[in-house]
């Protein structure tokens, strides 16, 4: 942490109040003027300032500062990389300043895949701009005229000399401030030498032999650890509580400020034990259980977090549906999960006087400052919040509640406090993946042109709602609702289940149409970004020449969010137990210009692996408020022996800017496994996680779940179109998957479409429709603002916490 | 986990080895190995991460086997000998999996590394050419939450030559 401290924090003084050089010492500084309140589209998503800002020292060395937080999506090295290229030093020579409150821009929060969207265009400026002072320096240093100099290698040079003044030289002895104007030009990415290109992390020494430090690592003489009291069940309320058998206990402190019951102690362990004894009484209220959720979640809408909705309405879904000759109608489902970063939340606070510090794995650190603050009540100029390395976050480690906490245990105990959550809080008392019901409903031409498109997400939000396909005739919405379990962010939130729902519903309707799921991709889509990566996936995969020995299957997927555009081919094994295996994942991305390509590369493969865990096993069991599976020895998440061989091609775009990239590669995995599945053995999984026991169930057998989560397909079916013939061909040696089979052989009643047709096959039930969703609102375009979209707040506050 | 046969005792202070160096601590005998190396000895390097053995992310050597330290307690450790991903330099260098885990990146947030090094390392030590289907066995244990699976692999794959070439010295 850079020492001292500012009087007030950066972010919140005017430019000529910061001490830039009482605290960073003589040197340099660049600063791109904050930018008013406006759209989100340079990044600011409003409060104070955002701009940039950064420093050359008089050791040559280019500190430049940012909001973001590492937490394991690599931005440190991406975004210094782009600061080496702009300033022309080597990427050793920058120390990226991250999620520092009192010295970095003001940030809305790292989340959103925004880290390189928002952050390396600005950093990118400031950068350039202060190549520019350098350079102009050195020419009233004498050096030569600007326009005959250059910078090379941390060195201003005249032109085509092997020698220069290096930039330390240049600015040794000074305090010069250069506002950068915002017309400031970049380098063209064809013109990089050093972003772009393959690089090592400078650090990777010091992680790969334990000394990278984390919060939980962090350390000070006199420590003390911190626990506090959180409620048994979800909706518990506190009624009453005596601390007073801890009151005067030799080496515990105890807090209790309104709702808020703590101690510190000597160790963690001493810590939980004096919490044990504190005498609480809560009273508990009936929650649904596993059995009760969809229809809970049906019945309880939200009106909250207006920003996660979103909604099209296009033409006429209903006319469209009616006189479509293929149609299809079910009901998706994803269970809530968990986002375990391995390191469990943690923080530490530390007072000097009035002034707190508290560093703490966080991805919204100016939030937690305001939380902290208002929390303590104490002047936000006041409270610093600092995010070391964190043990990864994957949307988890929003806000602040353990910021707060501890910084309440350390005023009381007048002494460093530390708190670490164990593996069973980290479960109980963060949040989950929100649960999702997504209702379908498509018409399509026999050539799986699709006409109607209707897609209700229940609970999960709107992200990646829209379909990329051109539909003409769509309604589109979600609504949000009391959700029982607390929810919140994960990686590539409700995409997840919209994708999985939509490429699902895409490939069974190219089923019942006889077509190819490639060929029923291609007929939709006219996103040549998105048609590119569709075909370099299938190409690497060999799609059209793909071979399906018996218990193999291939299963395809396309996903468009934040920018990112994914395609991915999973290869998946049914043993003739029924056991899944999933060999190989094929995945084509493109998220516009590449910063740093092996760390998109490697952001790639773990999403894709972390998705397989969603895809296949992962869920929260809950029952009475109660999470049941909260230890990693009953909360299944991917090991080595789950992984496929995962090969992953990038598509580099340096024409277009960087668009968002850790989530986007999530959202195509659990889709492309269910075709799989399903190609593999006529079964069609429409639940994630798709095989909890790792089986899937036989053909004919109930699938799992509530009765109402079996499908209507409505006929008539269309007649096979030549590559469905193959297609069928092609399955006609599996021998397994008798449901298939009998689906594919039913005739084309081409006839049977109109006034006398069943409205659903015997023996299931529709799912009943949505009337409030189609009485409500009138035709409108398409209202998605997807920059505009703040973090999701909780939408069940945790009661009982501080 | 290693079988450890030395007898019991009892005096006030624990003394075992550590990364080569000899260590006493006063005995604390509900204290797990993990609570020894990372609040006594202040050797952050093996994590906490779930507390049950499963995770592996506190993996150390015990007399040179690996063991998940936050299942080992500390009665009985009198005379042993652990090692932590700080002490698996080898002659003042980096040694062959931690050189290979840094050539490829073959980390994200990094939390879960040093417990990745540390059982690599010992299953280069016992099978100095191990197939893929034996790294994924014996890494099977080792969570790495933001899923870097396949990197990791491949890093386990070219410690192996890495360590081949340093058994070889130089050329």
């Amino acid at each position: 942490m850079i020492g001292p401290r500012p009087r007030r924090p950066w972010d919140r003084s005017p430019p000529e109040e910061r001490e830039y050089f009482e605290i960073l010492g003589e040197g340099l500084v660049a600063q791109l003027p904050p930018r008013t309140p406006g759209p989100p589209s340079d990044g600011g998503w409003s409060p104070p300032s955002g701009g940039a800002w950064l420093h050359v020292g008089a050791d040559g060395v280019v500190r430049a500062f940012t909001g973001k937080a590492e937490v394991g999506q690599g931005t440190r090295v991406a975004l210094s990389l782009a600061v080496a290229e702009e300033l022309r030093v080597p990427l050793e020579r920058v120390d990226l300043v991250m999620a520092d409150t009192d010295l970095c821009p003001w940030d809305i929060g790292t989340f959103g895949s925004r880290s390189m969207v928002d952050v390396s265009p600005t950093l990118r400026k400031v950068a350039a701009g202060a190549r520019a002072a350098l350079i102009d320096r050195a020419a009233q240093q004498g050096l030569g005229a600007p326009s005959a100099l250059e910078a090379v290698d941390g060195e201003v040079r005249v032109r085509g000399e092997e020698h220069g003044t290096p930039y330390g030289e240049l600015v040794r002895g000074a305090r010069v401030l250069v506002t950068v104007p915002p017309e400031t030009p970049l380098t063209p990415a064809a013109d990089w030498q050093r972003a772009g290109r393959p690089a090592v992390d400078p650090t990777a020494d010091e992680v790969v032999s334990g000394q990278r430090v984390f919060v939980s690592d962090l350390w000070r003489p006199g420590l003390r650890f911190g626990a506090y009291l959180q409620p048994p069940r979800y909706g518990a309320r506190l009624v009453r509580v005596d601390v007073g058998r801890l009151r005067g206990r030799a080496g515990v402190t105890v807090v209790h400020e309104g709702e808020f019951v703590g101690v510190a102690a000597e160790s963690p362990g001493a810590a939980h034990a004096a919490l044990a004894e504190v005498d609480a009484e809560w009273e508990l209220e009936s929650q649904p259980g596993e059995q009760e959720i969809e229809q809970y979640l049906r019945a309880h809408p939200s009106s909250g977090d207006s920003w996660d909705r979103d909604e099209n309405r296009t033409g006429e879904p209903d006319a469209a549906y009616d006189r479509a000759p293929v149609r299809f109608e079910a009901t998706y489902r994803s269970a809530y999960i968990a986002h375990v970063p391995l390191e469990t939340r943690a923080a530490l606070a530390e007072w000097d006087g009035n002034r707190l510090t508290v560093q703490v794995g966080t991805q919204t650190p100016f939030r937690a400052r305001e939380a902290v603050a208002e929390g303590l009540g104490v002047p936000v100029d006041d409270v610093r919040i600092v995010v070391p390395f964190t043990g990864a976050g994957f949307g988890g480690k929003h806000g602040g509640p353990v910021a707060l906490a501890a910084a309440r245990l350390s005023r009381a105990a007048k002494a460093p406090v530390m708190i670490l959550f164990s593996r069973e809080e980290e479960f109980r008392h963060g949040y989950f993946r929100p649960m999702a019901i997504v209702d379908v409903r498509v018409g399509a031409e026999r050539d799986a042109r699709l006409v109607s498109w209707r897609f209700h997400n229940v609970n999960a939000g709107a992200a990646a709602l829209l379909p990329p396909y051109d539909v003409p005739n769509q309604a589109v919405d979600n609504e949000l609702s009391e959700s029982p379990l607390p929810q919140d962010p994960y990686r590539a939130l409700a995409a997840n289940a919209n994708n999985f729902a939509r490429e699902s519903a895409v490939d069974e309707v190219a089923g019942l149409a006889g077509v190819d799921p490639l060929a029923a991709r291609e007929r939709n889509l006219s996103d040549e970004r998105l048609l590119a990566v569709l075909h370099r996936a299938c190409d690497a995969a060999n799609w059209a020449e793909r071979r399906r020995p018996p218990g193999k299957g291939f299963g395809l997927a396309v996903g468009l969010e934040k920018g990112g555009r994914v395609a991915t081919v999973a290869e998946v094994t049914v043993a003739p137990d029924r056991t899944v295996r999933v060999d190989r994942l094929v995945v084509a991305y493109e998220a516009g210009t590449i910063v740093h390509p092996e760390n998109l590369r490697s952001q790639v493969e773990g999403a894709s692996v972390m998705a397989l865990g969603g895809a296949l096993f992962e869920a929260i069991h809950f029952e009475g408020g109660r999470i049941l599976n909260d230890r990693l020895s009953t909360y299944r998440v991917p090991r080595f022996s789950d992984v496929p061989s995962v090969e992953v091609h990038l598509l580099d775009r340096n024409d277009l800017p960087p668009a968002g990239a850790g989530e986007t590669p999530m959202i195509a995995v659990a889709p492309a496994v269910a075709n799989a599945i399903f190609d593999a053995t006529g079964v069609r999984l429409r639940s994630l996680p798709l095989v909890p026991e790792g089986k899937v169930p036989a053909p004919g057998t109930a699938p799992p779940g509530p009765e109402s989560s079996r499908p209507v397909v409505r006929g008539p079916r269309a007649r096979r179109g030549p590559s469905g013939t193959a297609a069928r061909r092609r399955r006609g040696g599996a021998g397994g998957g008798t449901g298939r089979a009998a689906r594919s052989r039913t005739p084309p009643p081409r006839k049977a479409r109109g006034r006398g047709r069943p409205r659903g096959r015997p023996g299931t039930r529709r799912r009943p429709s949505h009337p409030a969703r189609a009485a409500r609102g009138s035709a409108r375009g398409r209202t998605r603002a997807p920059h505009r979209r703040a973090p999701r707040r909780t939408r069940r506050g945790r009661r009982g916490r501080s | 986990m290693a079988e450890r046969v030395a007898p019991l005792r009892t005096g006030r202070y624990l003394e075992l080895r550590v990364n080569g160096a000899p260590v006493r601590v006063e005995r604390a005998p509900e204290r797990s190995l993990l609570e020894l190396l990372r609040f006594d000895l202040r050797l952050t390097g093996a994590k906490y991460g779930c507390g049950e053995g499963e995770c592996g992310a506190c993996t150390v050597l015990l007399d040179g086997a690996p063991v998940r330290s936050c299942q080992v307690r500390t009665v009985g450790l009198d005379g042993a000998s652990v090692v932590t991903v700080e002490g698996l330099r080898e002659s003042g260098r980096l040694n062959a999996v931690q050189r290979a885990f840094a050539e490829l990146g073959a980390f994200q947030c990094g939390f879960c590394t040093p417990g990745m090094v540390v059982s690599a390392t010992a299953l280069l030590r016992a099978n100095p050419s191990p197939t893929d289907a034996e790294i994924r066995t014996a890494m099977d244990g080792n969570l790495c939450r933001c899923c870097g699976y396949t990197r990791i692999l491949a890093a386990v794959r070219r410690a192996r030559e890495l360590a081949a070439a340093d058994r070889r010295g130089p050329q």
